[in-house]
């Protein structure tokens, strides 16, 4: 298994007027392929925004990010755009679904961004959608969801495209726990299919659902553990 | 497979047009269609106020060609010949021969006393044959009083109504006309030192100044008055068949040698020039009318553009963030306003050309110097679509694009 995504002193800082936060504060980190890593940590340790840096979604103030051993500072922004789309997959916390589109036209976006055929895209909507148990709920729009339903098209859409890494922040945090239960099941299942997930989360039951777990804290990681995942 | 940006920005912009609502859609169609009808109409009224002018003279009075006498000569010499070789020429229906005179007219003159101010009105006489006349302009259905001029018709005369008091809506002082003249009253006109008495057979009205200060009178009669025999005229109005070019049949005439003779006009060559100047001017006051109009369209659509931005600014932030092309997200708003305009300016397109343009057609609006109606050529109306789409276009992108380029994460984030 190789390495997939590796941090180097990854430090990101914001400035509010003359105020100055270090948020994180030099992370080394390494994700192996296939490999199910929760991120913990108290509210404002700089979890979320650890991976928002690794999922290219922010720009970090220093350090390097490389994935599969190509650094990420020299991207610029329509590259990442690109890769984003080719590579990656996010679970959003609120779900981040386009209130317009249906259940299958969300999922479908990425795939007709990559430039298949709506037909083609259409087909493996349904499909990814089936897998996660919303066969039944392709037309209907977001507001005619259950939140637990609107995070299943969320990660149905995550995963359309067979992304390299599917980052989730806080997938579970919005939902009950029968909901959130579902959630999780489908991501253990996605694991199992060869599926690397980074997800972050402040929940410990569900995090304990992986393979590794870190915590961060003060923009550092200060402990890393494994999960009951093997 | 290419990403291909447009697709996907039709692609959102079709949903989110689907799915908005329909009051909202509604509302900035209804924008668009006043916008468009501002573009169009405003001016079309504004040039067609003249517009009605310049078809009514082409009508009653020049017709399609008209031929006049050169600027040092007193008439068109070799008229009797010109009138023959016109009437070959391929596209023309009819020719009218006309003598013009400046005469005085004269009314109550056995009953004034030598105190009196004498009850006068200078007027042109115009001589024509009837019946060439009506086949080129049909004067005779201008008549409001008694009856028009028939062949033959001796010591008969047909006044212009503004030669008349009574149809004179204002009282000038420089504008002289006859009191207590009625259709059976005797006259006298004095052409140079001839003088001769004339009933009035009939009045005619129209809004052509030419016929409206005009008195029309026999073509023998006239000529016998002003002593000329050879049958050279002063003018010929020349009617052309349906479709025929007037300056097609203009040239053909000049070609013929007739510009030795006379001056060959089209019925625009003969406009006068402040009667273009004010075409032209009424042409801009229309434009400046319809920028306004254009101006209030593109802040109407930048503005709702840009809210609708602002409010899904999160959404556009995760249209980026799963991979989105930026490009994409524009084209969704860049084909909504296109849509916009589009629908807006085909529903203005159905009201002008089904519902106004036949409407002003049939009840010219009464302006007292033409009968207004709206003039929209359809080429003309398609360059205001481009415009108004093109505009739109440029409204509804500038805020996309405002949006779009702010940080991913921020707008996921509603961060400022």
């Amino acid at each position: 298994m190789s390495i997939i995504i590796k941090t180097n002193e990854l430090k990101k800082s914001f400035t509010q007027g003359d105020v100055e936060t270090h948020v994180l504060k030099g992370i080394d980190f390494e994700a192996i392929e296939g490999e199910f890593i929760t991120i913990m940590g108290r509210s404002g340790a700089g979890k979320s925004t650890f991976m928002y840096q690794m999922s290219l979604l922010d720009q970090p103030t220093a350090g390097d990010i490389l994935i599969r051993g190509r650094s990420v500072a020299t991207m610029g922004e329509a590259e990442r755009v690109q890769f984003r789309l080719n590579n990656f997959g996010y679970v959003f916390q609120d779900y981040a679904l386009l209130p317009e589109l249906t259940a299958l036209e969300n999922v479908a976006l990425p795939l007709l961004m990559q430039g298949k055929t709506k037909k083609h895209a259409y087909i493996e909507a349904t499909a990814s959608l089936e897998r996660t148990g919303l066969g039944h709920r392709l037309n209907n729009l977001p507001s005619q969801l259950s939140g637990g339903e609107q995070q299943r098209v969320s990660i149905a859409r995550s995963t359309v495209h067979k992304p390299e890494v599917l980052f989730a922040d806080e997938p579970t945090a919005n939902l009950d726990n029968v909901a959130s239960e579902i959630v999780m099941k489908i991501f253990e299942e996605l694991h199992t299919a060869g599926q690397t997930i980074i997800m972050v989360t402040h929940e410990r039951q569900y995090a304990e659902n992986a393979e590794r777990i870190i915590t961060i804290d003060d923009g550092k990681i200060v402990k890393e553990e494994k999960g009951k995942h093997r | 497979m290419k990403p291909r940006p447009a697709r996907i920005g039709f692609y959102l912009a079709l949903r989110q047009l689907q799915r908005t609502s329909v009051w909202t859609t509604g509302l900035i169609i209804f924008v668009m269609v006043l916008t468009f009808l501002n573009l169009v109409v405003v001016y079309g009224i504004l040039v067609g106020l003249i517009q009605g002018a310049v078809d009514q003279t082409r009508v009653q009075y020049t017709s399609d060609v008209i031929i006049s006498s050169l600027q040092d000569k007193k008439y068109i010499e070799n008229s009797p010949n010109i009138v023959s070789l016109i009437e070959k020429v391929p596209g023309v229906e009819s020719v009218t021969p006309r003598y013009r005179e400046a005469a005085l007219l004269e009314a109550n003159y056995k009953t004034r006393k030598d105190t009196d101010k004498p009850n006068t009105a200078s007027a042109q006489i115009v001589g024509i044959d009837p019946i060439r006349e009506q086949a080129v302009t049909g004067i005779a259905q201008y008549i409001i009083e008694g009856s028009f001029l028939e062949p033959g018709d001796y010591d008969k005369i047909v006044l212009g109504h503004f030669l008349l008091s009574q149809y004179i809506p204002v009282q000038s002082p420089a504008f002289q006309s006859l009191d207590n003249v009625g259709i059976g009253t005797k006259i006298r006109i004095k052409v140079g030192e001839v003088t001769r008495e004339v009933t009035v057979k009939g009045i005619i009205k129209t809004k052509v100044d030419d016929i409206s200060v005009a008195a029309f009178m026999d073509d023998a009669q006239l000529r016998s008055l002003i002593g000329r025999t050879d049958g050279n005229v002063d003018e010929i109005a020349v009617k052309l068949e349906p479709g025929v070019d007037p300056t097609t049949v203009r040239d053909s005439i000049l070609l013929s040698g007739v510009g030795e003779f006379a001056k060959v006009q089209t019925y625009e060559d003969a406009q006068p020039q402040f009667l273009k100047d004010i075409i032209a001017t009424f042409g801009m006051l229309g434009a400046a009318f319809s920028s306004i109009g254009l101006v209030v369209a593109i802040i109407t659509v930048f503005i709702v553009i840009f809210i609708n931005a602002i409010t899904r600014r999160k959404y556009i932030g995760i249209l980026k963030g799963i991979g989105i092309h930026p490009r994409a997200i524009e084209y969704s708003y860049v084909f909504q306003s296109m849509f916009y305009a589009l629908i807006g300016s085909a529903i203005g397109l159905g009201i002008v050309y089904l519902i106004l343009v036949p409407s002003f057609l049939a009840n010219p609006i009464d302006f007292p110097f033409s009968d207004g109606i709206l003039v929209a050529p359809l080429n003309e109306t398609m360059m205001r679509i481009v415009l108004l789409v093109v505009s739109t276009v440029l409204a509804g992108f500038v805020p996309a694009w405002m949006i779009v380029r702010k940080n991913t994460l921020d707008s996921i984030l509603g961060r400022n």
